[in-house]
């Protein structure tokens, strides 16, 4: 017998091993190597945690009971995957189109974006998942009390409760690692996906190794396990046709609507292609888990002793028989099945109750709203790990009152049972597009109270919630409503019982009020993008009045999902317009865009909400809003090509408008730089005449003549430089320039740039990462060093903050390496951001710049002919250049 | 089906095609799901029914029958052919 000292090591072995899958994956996606980690079979496995440990030890438990039946919980999610173009393929496409998070998301997000439908199923989800959670960690729980109890020790309550509460919080502190590095869900959790792909491939493998013992290693031959079937208990069973088509049905529609289900199949899908390989292979995956059940149900009920727990067979089964090996095989198929589905389950049930109710009530809390108040992103965060912790802790306090023992089967059913009550609403959502919001929440919430009275609140005993009276005669005496024979029709299978009546009255309330309520005109909207998606793959754009500002849009977006892809979106927008730089025009298009990104952080509701408080639009009268919705939806895919003509001459328009602008703004530049250098020239020249002349005429001592050459060399200097700079600025127009490219680190050059700018004189402050600066360059040294003393000593001069500084930071930004350089002055007005690299500008008219105004052109002008750019970057609380290398200027080192 | 030669000289037969490889596709999940209702009558028609180990040879049979099915049909099909579009091909 193996020691249990040893089991443990085993078993943390095997979970170091996890954080090393996992933490390898993540570094692979964050090289941009993901592949290999998003192929058809990574997703395939990934699905796989539909098989849970009520799987691989509950099933034979099942089979030893009740037969064949087991088989129906592994039916219903064949079929959903064999028919893919029904369903399935439909939800991937809405869930990429929509950039939905979860299926609280996807309810609430075709309904309006309602946030009160998002807090209903994220309510049923979280009642429906804690008991099955509690599952897992009983049967974590259970398995290691068997080994506990093989080398000599018997467990008592307090060991399996130590047990589960070290197994929630290991699952925590996994979960949190690797299930938040993200905030935006469509980044993925790779490393999550690449460990739960493993540990389906173990639970397999381990389920099959039991297996094949088992029928050739004890029972002698597959013919001999089938004659050993006929004569066992369970050939005595004989399928009743209602709980078989019954469960094959709640199977397949909890299949769809389980939160971790509805988190692998359609939030973590890469590329909906994936969906082809996994309509077989998964069903194939089914199969192969199911394939072996009854032979160890068998085996295991002539084997051992009669009353051990058929639930663990798969367990004591290989035990008994001196196979330690196999057995721990066996324990971490288990172990893999039960902490899988939890860290999916605890992803999925955390982005809900952050998206639907944390962030919402935090949002409506804070007073000035999404720009004024604190960093939303770390609230975010912050909210999903509270809420993953939390989760957790609910299962283990589910685990902890229900006080375990009851067959695993049982608590399994209720959960799927709770969850499919989403079905309806989820298929009239995605199908019809007369369901409304309020049908929507009456049909869940009649059918989540019809499943809590009549399947959930009973689970619990006579001696939990409902008393054996009120079970036998009903509430007050109220017969017919009684929890098992509701409107006294009496004698069916209680879990039939409850499904029939929740599922129908679900529906048929979920119709009829829809039926007779009339949908608000984003609700319309919505529902023509989710029943039509693929009709119109672009979607309907809302008419907002655009009064937000594109600058404080982008201080939002920032705050959510970070600076670089903030900064990558506006830019690609502003491109797509025609304009440079980073601020886009605010149309409709772009706010709707903006809305659907930030949707894929924080749920739809909540991105609509806070992009509302900037926009103050939605305010728009109906007539507009169906008339851009779906009569016009449909003129609009035939008139497509007229559409994208009128697209591109708006551009242009826009374009022009945009030259037209500058153009006036330069040549008012122009005349005032003009009368500018001619001042500039004439001063010194004026000041050397008057002096020469004193010396010509003599008459003065030494001294004197010292000084007043001194004057005169000093202002020579002064037009020289001027002069050197026009030339300069000829030079590289013409693009008559020569590079010497040259090798040299990125942070010598900057030390030489700070000490050539004389910065060390000044009280200007700067911050680097030297870490950051360890890069080779190979470009034009020389060149670049003077664009970089440029931005420093324009900081120098510009910065009007108490406390002037400058933060230097080098980082990659789309595979192109930038270096930015932001103070902590007022920055540079909306109006002037255009200007400023043309030549001649010079923004204050103060003198104690003492440059023409030359000095951004000539940076703009190297760092083209470099290969590289600079831009003015917006929103940075200051201003803030960046300098982007050339791809050829880095090497790897 | 056309063997890998030489492409069809009308083009809207791959279309055609296509498309009934779709039904095929939404067909497989309802006849699947009848198949698996089958045992149901099989235990009520003489009271003995058939011994469990043919309802479970029957029942694993058919379900790789269905895998394998699935399996061809999603290599034949091309999801980027989009059926809501109209193929200029398909006119003619």
């Amino acid at each position: 017998m193996i020691s249990f000292n040893l089991l443990i090591f085993v078993a943390l072995c095997y979970v170091a091993l996890l954080f090393t899958v996992a933490f390898v994956a993540e570094r692979h996606a964050a090289n941009g190597r993901v592949n290999w980690l998003r192929s058809p079979v990574i997703y395939t496995l990934s699905l796989s945690i539909y098989c849970t440990a009520w799987t691989f030890y509950g099933a034979v438990g099942y089979a030893a009971r009740s037969g064949l039946e087991f088989l129906t919980i592994y039916l219903g999610p064949t079929l959903v995957m064999v028919g893919w173009w029904w369903v399935v393929r439909k939800l991937v496409r809405i869930g990429r189109a929509q950039r939905i998070t979860s299926i609280a998301d996807l309810i609430s997000s075709r309904f309006g974006k309602s946030t009160s439908l998002g807090v209903i199923v994220t309510v049923i989800a979280v009642v429906g998942t804690t008991p099955y959670i509690a599952l897992q960690l009983q049967s974590v729980t259970l398995s290691f009390a068997v080994f506990a109890q093989g080398s000599g020790q018997v467990w008592v309550a307090e060991d399996l409760n130590a047990a589960a509460i070290w197994v929630a919080a290991g699952l925590a502190v996994f979960t949190i690692l690797f299930g938040t590095r993200n905030l935006d869900v469509n980044e993925r959790h790779h490393g999550v996906v690449m460990a739960i792909a493993v540990e389906a491939v173990v639970k397999l493998c381990a389920l099959l190794a039991v297996g094949i013992f088992v029928v050739w290693g004890i029972a002698g031959g597959p013919a001999a396990t089938l004659d050993m079937i006929d004569q066992s208990a369970i050939s005595e069973w004989s399928p009743v046709g209602g709980r078989w088509v019954g469960l094959t049905f709640l199977s397949a529609a909890a299949f769809l609507c389980l939160p971790r289900m509805f988190q692998v199949l359609v939030v973590e899908n890469a590329d909906e292609k994936h969906l082809a390989t996994a309509s077989w292979a998964f069903p194939a995956y089914l199969m192969l888990m199911s394939l072996f059940v009854v032979p160890i149900a068998v085996v295991g009920l002539n084997l051992m002793p009669p009353g051990s727990n058929p639930d663990l067979f798969v367990l004591t089964l290989p035990l008994s028989q001196g196979q330690d090996g196999l057995a721990v095989l066996s324990f971490l198929g288990g172990f893999s099945s039960a902490t899988s589905m939890v860290i999916v389950a605890t992803i999925a049930l955390a982005t809900m109750v952050s998206n639907h109710i944390v962030v919402p009530i935090w949002l409506s809390s804070t007073a000035r709203g999404a720009t004024m108040s604190g960093d939303v992103r770390y609230v975010v965060l912050l909210a999903r790990r509270m809420s993953i912790a939390g989760v957790l802790a609910l299962g283990y306090a589910y685990f902890r009152v229900s006080g375990g023992g009851a067959a695993l089967a049982a608590i399994g059913l209720i959960s799927f049972a709770g969850v499919a009550q989403v079905l309806p609403v989820l298929l009239g959502g995605i199908f019809w597009r007369g369901a409304t919001r309020i049908g929507a929440a009456a049909g869940l919430l009649t059918g989540f109270a019809l499943w809590a009275w009549t399947l959930f609140l009973p689970s619990f005993g006579s001696e939990g919630i409902m008393s054996a009276s009120m079970m036998a005669q009903g509430p007050f005496g109220l017969g017919w409503l009684r929890p098992q024979a509701l409107f006294g029709i009496d004698g069916i299978d209680p879990l039939l019982h409850a499904l029939v009546w929740s599922m129908l009255l679900n529906s048929v309330v979920f119709f009829v009020v829809s039926i007779f309520t009339f949908p608000t005109p984003i609700e319309r909207l919505q529902g023509a993008q989710f029943v039509n998606v693929f009709a119109h793959s672009s979607s309907p754009r809302a008419a907002t009045q655009s009064a937000a500002g594109a600058e404080d849009l982008l201080i939002m977006a920032q705050r959510i999902i970070g600076s670089g892809q903030a900064q990558a979106l506006f830019q690609a927008a502003a491109q797509k317009q025609g304009k440079e730089g980073y601020l886009p025009d605010v149309t409709p298009e772009f706010i709707e865009r903006l809305e659907r990104e930030l949707a894929g952080s924080v749920g739809a509701a909540t991105a609509h909400a806070m992009v509302g408080q900037l926009t103050q639009g939605a305010n728009v009268s109906v007539q507009d809003l169906i008339a851009v919705a779906d009569e016009a939806a449909q003129i609009l895919e035939y008139s497509s090509q007229l559409e994208a003509k009128s697209a591109e001459q708006e551009n242009t328009a826009r374009a022009l408008r945009d030259a037209n602008e500058k153009l006036t703004a330069l040549s008012i530049q122009k005349d005032a730089f003009l009368s500018q250098i001619s001042h500039e020239l004439r001063t010194p020249m004026t000041s050397i005449r008057s002096f020469s002349e004193i010396l010509r005429d003599g008459e003065m001592g030494a001294d004197e003549q010292a000084r007043y050459a001194g004057i005169i060399h000093d202002e020579a200097l002064r037009l020289t430089r001027l002069l050197d700079d026009l030339l300069d600025l000829a030079v590289l127009e013409n693009g008559q320039v020569q590079l010497n490219n040259s090798e040299g680190s990125l942070r010598g050059l900057l030390d030489r740039a700070i000490s050539a700018a004389g910065v060390d004189l000044g009280e200007l402050g700067i911050h680097r990462r030297a870490a950051d600066e360890q890069l080779t360059l190979f470009t034009d040294l020389d060149r670049l060093t003077q664009v970089f003393i440029n931005l420093i000593a324009n900081a120098q001069k510009y910065c009007d903050a108490e406390k002037p500084e400058l933060r230097i930071r080098v980082r990659r930004v789309d595979g192109a390496q930038v270096i930015d350089f932001t103070d902590n002055g007022r920055g540079i007005v909306a109006d002037h951001q255009a200007l400023i690299f043309a030549k001649f500008s010079r923004l204050t008219d103060s003198g104690k710049a003492g440059g023409a105004g030359l000095g951004l052109a000539i940076c703009r002008e190297i760092m083209g002919r470099l290969g590289g750019q600079i831009d003015y970057l917006p929103g940075q609380g200051g201003a803030a250049f960046r300098v982007t290398l050339p791809a050829t200027a880095t090497r790897p080192r | 089906m056309d063997g890998p030669g030489k492409p069809p000289v009308f083009l809207a037969r791959a279309s055609y095609r296509q498309r009934r490889l779709r039904d095929a596709t939404r067909l497989l999940p309802v006849v699947a799901a009848v198949l698996m209702m089958v045992p149901l009558l099989w235990s009520q028609s003489d009271g003995l029914g058939q011994p469990t180990s043919a309802v479970l040879i029957y029942m694993f049979v058919l379900w790789f029958i269905v895998v394998v099915i699935a399996a061809l049909l999603s290599r034949l099909i091309d999801p980027d052919h989009e059926p809501g579009a109209t193929n200029i091909e398909d006119l003619r």
